[in-house]
């Protein structure tokens, strides 16, 4: 099947296509963490009971998601090693120490709380429960911390010296961890990923107003979400933006890629909307162009120049298309989210939130967008990268690790068909408990032994409450 | 003063071996699992490993994140020359990781995700021990690279480490449910727990006698001053260690028998590292030969001295806090 692919393009399809399934995961249990810290704090400041069921709601949707996340990112620490063994041999001394930080300050921090936040809110009190809640969260937070320096160092690498093994080694900490693109892209990734939990939740959300708008959870987390929305998507454009400024100076190459200029504008470029890149007479074909827009953004003024992938020789370039392509789908989803955001802040304000069923309709479309566009911006980052795999320094074509290509397709095979029966059976589960409305019973189980519910008092309570008579004070 | 690297080499060694004990009794606890005869016992099999399972695993991530981090060379030739046994094992890992949660999801394919369980179990130890097997009979390198072929883990002595490690986590993951269940369960896990441990005995026996034979080194690492002395203590400390088990488990004690099987684990450890010490991945590359500089080890340990023994706290109290008899009526599913 894949006889005539080299040993290269097919480590380096197996590795887009396990990191792009992994991905998907943090970018949610991310977010969610959060939430479930929120949603438990908020059970027990006020004791409304509303928060105590999105908590437990969410939290077994969060054990899925999270356990996926767990096994796809296990194959990503071992992958770097044998698919990539000369990239980890070269960039070890300097990028190996921040993936060790990771290991000891967030994985364990999660999985060692995780437990107790699933299953220890009896056994250890509501107090430590919170604790190990918000332990789980700072968790993914400080995971996201260290792997993003880690990938910003290989798109902006600093604080490095090269032995005369060609290894990269440290001189200088504090550069390589703060590298100059590390606070744009993280404080890009981590937004992303509150959206895309909050369209899911809003999601969720809107599909149960349809089926009944008094539902006193599903209004709770949809108002939630539709607040995060609007707070966070102005935020997000704004990152983005200075992000894509940041990647303006330090890897220029790719930002033509984005643009789809295969020439230089000498007086002032125009922000090609959209079009077709043809790499063969390297244009960009039917193109809409807003005359001197690109200049303006990137450089606030309107006839700068900007060069464009004529100055690059073709050997440097990344594949202009996908770039191009990927770009403008997480840009356009982007500010759908701000859409969304905006109409749920207009329909609250006239009272209507919850009667809107187009809003809830949308909601519950724009559910997913979260995950294509984190998907669509690692391509744009990572794609836009090549052809180095330490920009500049390290030739993807030169990291490969010594694996004869049939075992590499093998794998690949293996790995395509694992994922999508396992992560295939994990979504239809999850999309299947979010089906579920926030109170009834998990569909599929008739006699399943586990059942703290009947055992807690706190669970008790919960069960007696009646979403239709307490709907006073949603918001 | 130590040398940066031996320190880290130790610290490794440290994670390894606490992946081995902690990953191997839950991965045993899977491997057992079709032998449970009601949907009552396996539910409490898989709670007893169900809410730290995950932790246990980290252990795996910091054994690979930290040879990237400290031995980068060793990473770099270990994991092409062992390629097929790792992927497999990936593979395997993800099938019972994600069953813990799936298997509560649905009725109609509960028995599905019930031999993903074993089967990811059972695949995940047996490529660990190949992969033991096939680093213990050594690694072509040449050039800062793996120089060998992609078949090249596969032989009879890595066949055999492969079965010994699927015995011996199924023992520990009988022993562990000994400790943590009863009634009739606990009953039939000690006479598993008796006939595993015969199993296991009889591998590290036989496994011992052949290793010598891999590379002449080892013969003489084993056979000269000071591992003539550990060689004469081993086997005299294997047999207290599996006096301790049997009589345990005649004695109908809780915990004796996974501590002895533990100890059983920690002794083969030991001996792995005599035969190795001082090389990293045998036949070539000393621990010093594959170290990162310095810079990299230092900056590593600052962070591993602190937080190592925070995560043994935290880990400490979560194994409390789900300490004693498993109630199969508890979970959150």
């Amino acid at each position: 099947m894949f006889d005539s692919f080299t040993a290269e393009i097919l480590a380096r399809v197996q590795f887009a296509f396990t990191v792009s399934f992994h991905i998907i995961f943090p970018a949610f249990s991310i977010g969610l963490a959060s939430y479930l810290a929120v949603l438990n704090a908020l059970w027990l400041r006020t004791k409304d009971e509303t928060y105590l069921t999105l908590f437990n709601y969410w939290k077994k949707i969060f054990a899925v998601a999270f356990g996926m996340g767990v096994v796809s990112g296990i194959v990503m620490s071992y992958q770097f090693g044998t698919n990539w063994s000369v990239f980890s041999d070269r960039t070890g001394p300097v990028l190996g120490p921040l993936m060790a930080y990771e290991v000891l300050s967030a994985f364990f921090l999660e999985a060692g709380f995780l437990g107790i936040m699933l299953f220890g809110r009896a056994r250890v009190g509501d107090r430590l429960h919170m604790l190990a809640t918000a332990m789980v969260a700072f968790g993914t937070l400080m995971s996201a911390t260290w792997i993003l320096s880690v990938n910003s160092w290989m798109q902006t690498p600093a604080g490095y010296g090269i032995n005369e093994a060609g290894q990269f080694v440290p001189e200088d900490w504090w550069q390589i961890v703060f590298n100059p693109s590390f606070p744009y892209r993280l404080t890009h990734m981590v937004l992303a990923a509150y959206l895309t939990t909050a369209l899911v939740v809003g999601g969720v959300g809107g599909l149960h107003l349809l089926r009944n708008r008094q539902d006193r959870p599903a209004r709770r987390m949809f108002s939630m979400a539709m607040w995060m929305l609007i707070c966070v998507a102005p935020l997000q454009i704004f990152a983005g933006d200075a992000h894509g400024l940041n990647t303006l100076e330090h890897q220029p190459v790719k930002v033509m890629a984005m643009e789809g200029h295969y020439h230089s504008y000498p007086d002032g470029a125009p922000l090609i909307l959209f079009g077709i890149p043809n790499a063969k007479e390297k244009r960009v074909d039917y193109a809409i162009e807003v005359p001197y827009l690109s200049s303006l953004i990137l450089k606030h003024k309107w006839d700068a120049p900007l060069d464009g992938l004529d100055t690059v020789p073709d050997a440097d370039e990344p594949p202009v298309a996908i770039v191009f392509w990927s770009f403008r789908i997480m840009v356009g989803i982007g500010f759908a989210i701000l859409g969304l955001g905006a109409w749920g802040l207009w329909r609250r304000f006239r009272g209507r939130l919850f009667d809107d069923r187009l809003l809830h309709r949308a909601a519950i479309v724009m559910g997913p967008m979260g995950f294509v566009a984190v998907l669509a911006g690692w391509i744009t980052t990572e794609v836009g990268r090549q052809p180095y795999t330490v920009y500049g320094l390290l030739r993807t074509s030169d990291s490969l690790a010594p694996v004869a290509a049939p075992a590499v397709a093998a794998s690949l095979l293996a790995f395509i068909v694992v994922y999508f029966f396992v992560f295939g059976a994990g979504t239809f589960y999850l999309l299947r408990m979010m089906n579920a409305p926030p109170k009834a019973p998990i569909p599929g189980i008739k006699e399943g032994p586990l059942r703290t519910v009947s055992m807690s008092p706190v669970a008790q309570t919960n069960a007696d409450e009646t979403p239709v008579n307490r709907e006073t004070r949603d918001v | 003063m130590f040398e940066l690297s031996f320190i880290w080499a130790g610290i490794i060694a440290f994670a390894v071996l606490t992946y081995v004990i902690l990953d191997g009794f839950d991965l045993g606890v899977g491997i057992l699992f079709p032998l449970a005869e009601t949907e009552r016992e396996k539910a409490t099999m898989m709670n007893s490993i169900a809410p730290i399972w995950d932790g246990n695993e980290t252990w795996l991530v910091l054994g690979g994140g930290g040879l990237f981090a400290v031995f980068p060379l060793a990473y770099a030739v270990i994991m092409p020359a062992l390629y097929m046994p790792i992927i497999l094992m990936l593979l395997a890992l993800i099938f019972r990781g994600v069953a813990f949660e799936y298997r509560w999801r649905t009725e109609r394919w509960k028995p599905v995700w019930d031999r993903a369980f074993f089967g990811g179990s059972i695949v995940a130890a047996f490529m660990q021990g190949i992969a033991l097997g096939a680093l213990v009979q050594g690694i072509d390198v040449a050039d800062r690279a793996y120089a060998g072929g992609w078949w090249d883990w596969l032989s009879l002595f890595s066949i055999l480490t492969g079965c010994a490690v699927v015995v011996g986590y199924a023992l520990l993951g009988a022993a562990w449910l000994v400790m943590k269940t009863e009634g009739p369960l606990q009953r039939q896990m000690e006479g598993y727990a008796r006939w595993l441990a015969m199993g296991t005995l009889g591998f590290i026996g036989i496994v011992s006698l052949l290793t010598p034979f891999q590379d002449p080194v080892y013969f003489e690492r084993w056979f000269n001053m000071p591992g003539l002395a550990l060689s004469v203590a081993m086997p005299g400390a294997v047999l207290a260690a599996a006096w301790a088990l049997f009589s345990g488990l005649k004695a109908h004690k809780d915990a004796q028998p996974f501590l002895a099987a533990l100890t059983l684990f920690g002794l083969c450890f030991i001996g792995i590292g005599i035969s190795f010490y001082p090389h990293i991945v045998p036949p070539g590359l000393t621990i010093a030969d594959a170290a990162a500089p310095d810079e990299s080890l230092r900056f590593a340990l600052v962070g591993t001295v602190v937080l190592v023994p925070m995560i043994l706290a935290y880990t400490a109290y979560a194994y409390w806090v789900f300490r004693g008899k498993v109630d199969p009526d508890e979970g959150y599913h």
